[in-house]
């Protein structure tokens, strides 16, 4: 700014008249940019949709409810049932173990631990946040599956009459479980991160009123943070539960995938959306492709309708977001 | 705490009216907790049970029983309520801990005797698959290409949405615009594979290259940027840009001389973030760019390789101990790039950001 003071009394007249000029292109572009997002967002819808519907008119099958996916066969058959359960067990084994655990987690760097570890610790989260996915699935399909065998038996002589953990056929614990389990520990640091940010613009005030009155630290969290951090931990969750069920790599690197629809989560097989397309591409024909495709527009509804929930829940206190996270 | 103390407390509460009831000795939780590890592995190594997670499994539980009913003797319901909510607190957090060290721990365990001057300076071309040898030299370079055009694409336009938002936005559009990027940062990574080869490759006939691949990153980078960038221009203090008009100075000098200097800090840290999030995303580069055993340095015209893909490439020959060599090799550089972008990214974080800021 300084250099240009001196110059500024020569240019006086044209000034306004530059100046919005300049307002005007800077707007337009700034605008502009925002529009093209939109158009993207637009673009993806349409595109997914148009070639969606060139491969759902060759289908001899019922798109909804075939098992099989054999689109490039000469008598096209392909349907997502396998995979949209698949899709939402692990997604819901996901949420099952990685919500409370991340909540607890949230908590113990907010309201636990002592400041020494509790600083330390929130940056650690927040940098296996950024962890590949592919990397987890390599540590998940060569370190943890082979340390599942015993739990899994485990589970199932002892909860196998709760037919959901029933293993009928025996081999590597490349399932649905395993998958659920390594999709947890994905989201645990998005979900943990967001509840933490919660948990910390609980007013002080309310929590000193609850211990003034002779509540212990549990009763303290119980009755000041978690209600004031539900729309949180709710919003959190959906943030998690989006890259869940859009996770690719990971579950295609874990599971061992058949179009085979069951809910005994021991036993291998199964498929999610995801996993299907990466899994599938490499050898799919023309409309073997428009199929995939097909299941991607499925899935980004899917997604779409989670996430915008999520986002609708947390608008009243915009600061939670966590894109950023 | 013998039992005699207690019960004598407990009788002669109403009249001495002591004011501190029983407490647990502060060592109390760790003894418990070591107790029930040592608990927890005994009925591990004699009921025969392999799997080490069980052990720790029947340790935590054994841990959060021990402490309630202990302190249920000892201090009432409530105070056992409140060590019950810590006890669990406490196991979540090595619940969570657990995973994440092991998982860095073992690629760094099986990737460090793999990196070396010679994989880090060759390609795969002419390499047997199932053979020794071999290196990420022609994925490096795909990834720092793909990743870097992504960038260019992506920063820009977060940037002027994130200005459009903050400096301008408002009404219907301003507010499509937020809810889209809110809902953009969950597109599946596959999605925009799938978009891009749609529009791209099939619709527009452009064949595999890395720019394909860097288009489809560059979506996903977007609402990242945007959401960082917007939060950090609202940190900027209202008084500069008024200073700034009161002197005469057009708003778009303002957002430009002004505004965004001062946010400098903070955006850059957000796109730093974002890069490193896009670095390790396997599912569109695969679609799109085909991979490659070559070096090849053109992003604009034949298949490329990306580090994430070599990962892929080598883990899918199954059961070859070379190749996992090589994935885990590649797995270390890839963490060790993107945990590096990260911590530059929160340096420059704390180095120069406005006030406020993280």
């Amino acid at each position: 700014m300084t250099s240009s003071s001196p110059a500024a009394p020569r240019g006086r007249e044209r000034r306004p008249r530059d100046s919005r000029v300049g307002d005007k292109i800077f707007m337009n572009l700034a605008r502009g940019s925002g529009i093209l997002l939109l158009v993207i967002m637009g673009a993806i819808a349409a595109f997914l949709t148009w070639r969606s519907v060139l491969a759902l008119s060759t289908n001899e099958g019922n798109f909804l409810t075939t098992f099989e996916w054999t689109p490039d066969a000469p008598k096209p058959v392909f349907g997502i049932a396998v995979l949209a359960v698949g899709t939402i067990v692990s997604a819901v084994i996901a949420m099952v173990i990685a919500v409370p655990v991340a909540i607890g987690i949230a908590l113990f760097i907010s309201h636990y631990a002592p400041r020494r570890i509790a600083q330390p610790f929130a940056y650690l989260v927040d940098l296996l946040a950024a962890v590949p996915s592919i990397v987890y699935g390599l540590w998940g399909a060569l370190f943890l599956v082979p340390h599942m065998d015993g739990l899994t038996s485990w589970l199932n002589q002892y909860l196998g009459w709760t037919y959901i953990f029933d293993q009928t056929r025996t081999g590597t614990p490349r399932n649905l479980f395993t998958v659920g389990i390594l999709l947890a520990i994905m989201v645990l640091p998005i979900i943990t991160a967001v509840s933490r940010e919660v948990f910390r613009q609980v007013p002080r005030m309310h929590e000193e009123a609850a211990l003034a009155l002779g509540a212990t630290r549990w009763e303290m969290i119980r009755t000041a943070v978690l209600p004031f951090g539900r729309p949180g931990i709710i919003s959190a969750s959906m943030l998690g539960l989006g890259r869940a069920l859009g996770e690719t790599i990971a579950v295609a690197v874990v599971l061992s995938a058949s179009n085979v629809l069951s809910l005994h989560i021991l036993d291998a097989g199964g498929g999610t959306f995801a996993q299907n397309i990466a899994l599938k591409f490499a050898e799919a024909g023309d409309n073997g492709r428009n199929a995939l495709m097909a299941s991607g527009l499925v899935l980004f509804v899917i997604t779409l309708l989670v996430n915008g929930a999520a986002r609708l829940i947390i608008a009243r206190r915009k600061e939670y977001s966590g894109a950023n996270a | 705490m013998t039992a005699a103390t207690t019960s004598v407390t407990a009788d002669a509460r109403p009249i001495s009216r002591k004011l501190t009831a029983n407490r647990l000795p502060k060592w109390a939780p760790a003894a418990i907790a070591v107790g029930s590890i040592a608990v927890g592995c005994g009925i591990g190594a004699v009921g025969g049970l392999e799997s080490h997670l069980q052990w720790g499994l029947i340790s935590a539980v054994l841990f959060l029983l021990g402490s309630y009913l202990v302190s249920a003797q000892v201090e009432g319901r409530r105070q056992a309520k409140d060590r019950f909510a810590t006890s669990v607190v406490w196991v979540a957090f090595i619940l969570a801990v657990v995973p994440l060290v092991s998982l860095t721990f073992y690629t760094v365990q099986q990737g460090i005797s793999v990196v070396n001057g010679n994989f880090l300076s060759h390609s795969m071309r002419g390499v047997i698959q199932s053979g020794p040898g071999g290196g990420i030299y022609h994925a490096l370079i795909g990834t720092l290409q793909q990743v870097g055009l992504a960038t260019l694409m992506a920063a820009p336009l977060g940037l002027l949405t994130a200005v459009y938002l903050v400096e301008y936005g408002r009404g219907k559009l301003a507010k499509a615009v937020t809810f889209f990027v809110d809902v953009m940062t969950g597109i599946p990574s596959i999605v925009a594979g799938l978009f891009i080869l749609s529009l791209w490759n099939l619709a527009l006939g452009f064949s595999y290259s890395g720019f394909s691949g860097s288009l489809a990153l560059a979506i996903l980078m977007i609402p990242v940027v945007v959401r960082s960038t917007e939060e950090m221009l609202k940190l900027v203090p209202n008084e500069l840009r008024e200073a700034s008009y009161a002197l005469g100075v057009p708003k778009w000098k303002t957002i430009l001389r002004i505004v965004l200097p001062t946010a400098i800090g903070g955006i850059t840290t957000g796109v730093m973030l974002a890069v490193a999030r896009i670095t390790g995303e396997t599912a569109p580069v695969m679609m799109l760019v085909f991979g490659a055993d070559a070096i090849n340095t053109n992003p604009f015209e034949g298949p490329q390789q990306s580090l994430p893909m070599y990962i892929w490439q080598q883990y899918s020959m199954v059961n070859n101990d070379f190749g996992y060599a090589r994935a885990w090799g590649a797995a270390l550089v890839l963490i060790a790039f993107v945990m590096g972008l990260n911590l530059i990214a929160r340096g420059i974080a704390r180095w120069r950001s406005p006030k406020g800021g993280h």
